[in-house]
């Protein structure tokens, strides 16, 4: 194989016809898995192509192999027509590639420029390193439209901002081929959109952009050509405009999926959760929730829009329990009280509360533990599994047993490790050890983030079926066809406060956008 | 897939890995025993015997294995809610102030009484002496891996003033309090094959060691068997889960370093009532510092800590015989020893693991799934 150093300078009369990125005959196993089996993709250059598959098809070990992460066990991968072994992220960075993470990979207490040089300083001398990538960082800005102060702190910037650091970063070493995965799932739709046309750009000066997403309206929205991944495999690439969101999602899952649950008219009965002038403030002393009032009935999905980082989640940890606050909370007439030493959370339960929260990993589950012994986390005490001293494990076991059956839970395996259950079915156990107790009402974070298409119409049904069954829910999400497909009525949240409150039949896309990015205050 | 890329056979983690680091600490002993002159082979075999053949080695390196039992669950009890217990050492020594407090007051009294309060009173001197750190650990944040530290001084500056100016022993000049009435002593192994008729070594082997499986039970029912328990493993693994779950992490802390300095505790009471019958300065002797290892080595669980403690038992008994054995061999050079399997199965737990892992990874990726 090449030399990785002699791919760039590779003749532009064979690079131009050929592939900017070809990977041919991917496979890689972990243990009895093989994550990706023969995976063939050509990329074009000067194309934006898509990949999409459920969580766990081999999208981002594809792209790991591809970012030199992990190392194919079998295939070849051609930069440019020139088949290169990329052994590091070193290696892809030095053949043009660059990536931008999912999770941003910034040193918060640094500024812009500092993190755009973080590991290419050049010189002993920080002072001739940051000076030229000021140059530099004023020049992409120009070109690309990506202006970002190069002073300011990142943990000052939204994150629509932090991620064009991510992409100035791979920029600034040279990057030619661009991996985005999951890019959008931190913004608004209006932020989503310029950071579309970034990647238009991109593709008229003649980069090449890998798009990983699992929303399909991207896909449909941005791509030029489109890869379907399932179980490791390639299953199709077509070109997008060739295509339907309808029939992707069908390649994708490998059955028809509904993309919208049907549902019934909502019948909203009397009021459970009755909220007024809430407040709360994070302890570092910023107001996080400014004066909310609202109310959620039996028999309704109340839906929470907004862009992360709004006052949601504090929102939801409040009425959860989990955070101090202001203001009142009454639960079907009673305010939630706890007696002395209790903690809240516990005192929110035995009212009858359910809480889906927003980060199943860190917190609706402990990773370490069972399932079995997940699906008792906050009802830990209750007194049908407890003896005066011993906890019933075999209890224990069965319930979770019947849990995973009535949710499908894969596999159904209560002595599995938590962690080592998929996104989707992670969430699945979360959601049965909610729902499996009755609650009078139920507090639902981001309840299809991470989680496959084929379990997302799985999980939207179960939440129809439970407002059917008159329970109240609140359901907060920053996916708005999430909102627009669940909610009987909506709230916008921006800066800590409701700025609009409609019925489903009255919002659009585009009215919710422009309240969410807090430029439509109500009235 | 997500269940594929980090598991691994249980035997590698439980039984390969601390084996390799106990191959390289030996062979890393070899070389300072070559530096020194000596024929590392005839120490290892000096080291075996002593620990394992010389009349009374058994029952020796029973009796260290249970100290280091008490002073591993200690540390496993407290890892388990997420805590580094360094504190061990004060704890025992306090525990064993708590021991000498019941029989030095109540030694009269007959056996069946004054026993069970002495195994009270050092699990409940042990626990007072972890509930200040793990009172300002929950309370106030103060890292408790620092408090517990200072907590050692505290607890050795505090006995040093109580036995010289208070418990000393009347028209003595040793720091040490008068001897217990013999009655209150706690049987040895010896004395207890005695009773049927069997003939077996002296070895300070003793009674404290049924206490100490005993304990092993019971971390095992209440780490995994008891909603406490899960509390304290909720908080341990995910703070942000115990919140969320209605976990009162504070309170988690508290009962876990509580449960910790009570088994801490106990080494008080195999040391003073088991072996020396009156209390002394320094009686610990760093077996709170081990315990660390042999939590490490034996993963946490009771079942693991207890072959860690034997084995950390045969080498403190076996290293003690080598200097007799062989001449080259200082005190010092013991230690030394020690300290390497200690550093190795401890502190650099995780040196080798990682290639072992990769090791096994790889194997399983070229058998055919």
């Amino acid at each position: 194989m090449t030399a990785v150093t002699e791919s760039r300078q590779t003749p532009t009369a064979t690079a131009a016809s050929a592939p900017a990125v070809e990977l041919i005959g991917i496979e890689k196993r972990f243990g009895p898995v093989r994550a990706n089996r023969d995976v063939s993709v050509a990329v074009a250059r000067g194309s934006i192509h898509g990949i999409v598959g459920e969580n766990g098809a081999g999208k981002s070990t594809l792209m790991s192999i591809l970012y030199g992460y992990y190392q194919a066990d079998a295939g070849e991968i051609r930069i440019g027509g020139t088949p290169l072994s990329i052994r590091s992220s070193h290696d892809a960075i030095a053949a043009g590639i660059g990536m931008v993470h999912q999770h941003f990979m910034l040193v918060d207490d640094f500024s812009v420029l500092e993190n755009v040089v973080l590991g290419v300083e050049g010189g002993a001398l920080l002072k001739d390193g940051l000076g030229k990538a000021r140059a530099a960082l004023k020049e992409l800005g120009d070109t690309y439209g990506l202006e970002v102060d190069p002073d300011a702190l990142i943990h000052d910037l939204p994150v629509g901002l932090q991620q064009r650091v991510e992409i100035i970063k791979a920029l600034y070493r040279g990057a030619e081929i661009l991996i985005l995965d999951e890019p959008t799932g931190v913004l608004t739709p209006q932020e989503a959109d310029q950071l579309f046309v970034m990647l238009k750009r991109f593709r008229e000066q003649g980069k090449t952009v890998i798009l990983i997403t699992h929303k399909l309206r991207e896909i449909m929205a941005i791509t030029d050509r489109v890869t379907v991944m399932r179980q490791g495999a390639v299953v199709d690439t077509v070109d997008t405009a060739g295509t339907s969101r309808e029939q992707l999602a069908e390649t994708m899952v490998g059955r028809k999926v509904l993309l919208r649950v049907d549902k019934a008219p909502a019948n909203p009965g009397a009021v459970v959760l009755d909220v007024a002038g809430l407040g709360v403030i994070d302890p570092s002393g910023v107001a996080r929730v400014k004066n909310v009032s609202f109310q959620v009935r039996a028999g309704e999905i109340v839906g929470v829009a907004g862009v992360t980082g709004n006052g949601q989640t504090e929102l939801l940890e409040a009425l959860a329990g989990m955070r101090p606050y202001s203001g009142s909370i009454t639960l079907n007439g009673k305010p939630i009280s706890c007696a002395s030493g209790q903690e809240l959370a516990r005192a929110a339960r035995s009212a009858r509360l359910a809480h889906v929260p927003e980060d199943r990993r860190r917190e609706g589950l402990v990773g370490p533990f069972s399932a079995a012994e997940s699906s008792i986390l906050g009802y830990h005490d209750d007194p049908s599994y407890n003896g005066p001293i011993l906890l019933d494990q075999a209890k224990v076991r069965n319930r979770c047993q019947k849990e995973m059956e009535a949710f499908d839970v894969r596999p159904p395996n209560p002595l599995l490790r938590t962690a080592a259950f998929s996104g989707g079915n992670q969430q699945k156990i979360v959601l049965a050890r909610e729902m499996d107790r009755d609650p009078a009402l139920l507090l639902v974070g981001q309840p299809t983030r991470g989680v496959d298409i084929g379990a997302i119409e799985f999980i939207h049904r179960r939440l129809l079926a439970m407002r059917d069954a008159g329970k109240a829910i609140l359901l907060v999400s920053v996916e708005l066809d999430e909102i627009l497909g669940l909610a009987d009525r909506i709230l916008v949240m921006f800066d800590g406060m409701i700025v609009g409150e409609m019925p489903r039949g009255e919002a659009t896309e585009q009215k919710l956008g422009l309240l969410m990015a807090g430029i439509a205050g109500q009235g | 897939m997500a269940a594929g890329p980090n598991e691994i056979p249980r035997w590698v983690d439980y039984l390969l890995v601390p084996l390799v680091n106990l191959i390289v600490a030996l062979l890393l002993t070899g070389l300072v025993v070559i530096a020194v002159g000596a024929d590392p082979w005839q120490a290892l075999t000096a080291l075996v015997q002593g620990a394992v053949v010389y009349p009374g080695s058994v029952g020796a390196t029973l009796y260290y294995a249970t100290n280091f039992i008490f002073a591993g669950l200690a540390v496993a009890v407290a890892f388990h809610a997420g805590l580094f217990n360094i504190g061990g050492e004060g704890q025992a020594y306090i525990g064993g102030l708590g021991v000498a407090l019941v029989c030095l007051a109540f030694d009269s009294w007959t056996p069946w009484l004054v026993v069970p309060m002495a195994v009270i009173a050092a699990a409940l001197f042990g626990a007072a002496w972890a509930y200040i750190p793990a009172y300002l650990q929950a309370k106030r944040g103060s890292h408790i891996v620092i408090t517990t530290i200072m907590f050692n001084f505290i607890a050795s500056a505090l006995m040093i003033y109580l036995l010289v100016d208070v418990l000393i022993m009347p028209g003595q000049q040793a720091p040490r309090s008068r001897d217990f009435a013999p009655e209150v002593w706690l049987p040895t192994a010896q004395e207890i094959a005695a009773w049927f008729g069997i003939a077996i070594a002296r070895s300070p082997f003793n009674l404290s060691s049924l206490l100490a499986l005993f304990c092993c039970g019971f971390v095992w029912v209440f780490i995994w068997h008891t909603r406490w328990g899960y509390e304290i493993r909720t908080v341990g693994h995910s703070e942000r889960a115990a919140c969320y779950a209605g976990i009162s992490p504070s309170r988690a802390i508290i009962m876990a370093m509580l449960v910790s300095g009570a088994l801490a505790g106990f080494i008080g009471f195999n040391d003073i009532l088991g072996v020396h019958h009156y209390l002394l300065q320094g009686f610990t002797g760093g077996v709170g510092f081990v315990g660390i290892a042999v939590a490490l080595m034996g993963r946490n669980h009771p079942l693991g800590v207890v072959l860690a403690s034997l084995l950390f038992g045969a080498l403190y008994q076996g290293g003690s015989e080598l200097t007799f054995d062989i001449p080259q061999i200082t005190r010092e050079m013991v230690v030394v020893i020690q300290g390497l399997v200690i550093l190795f199965c401890g502190a650099l737990e995780n040196m080798f693991k990682p290639h072992i892992v990769a090791l096994f990874r790889r194997r399983q990726v070229e058998a055919p799934a």
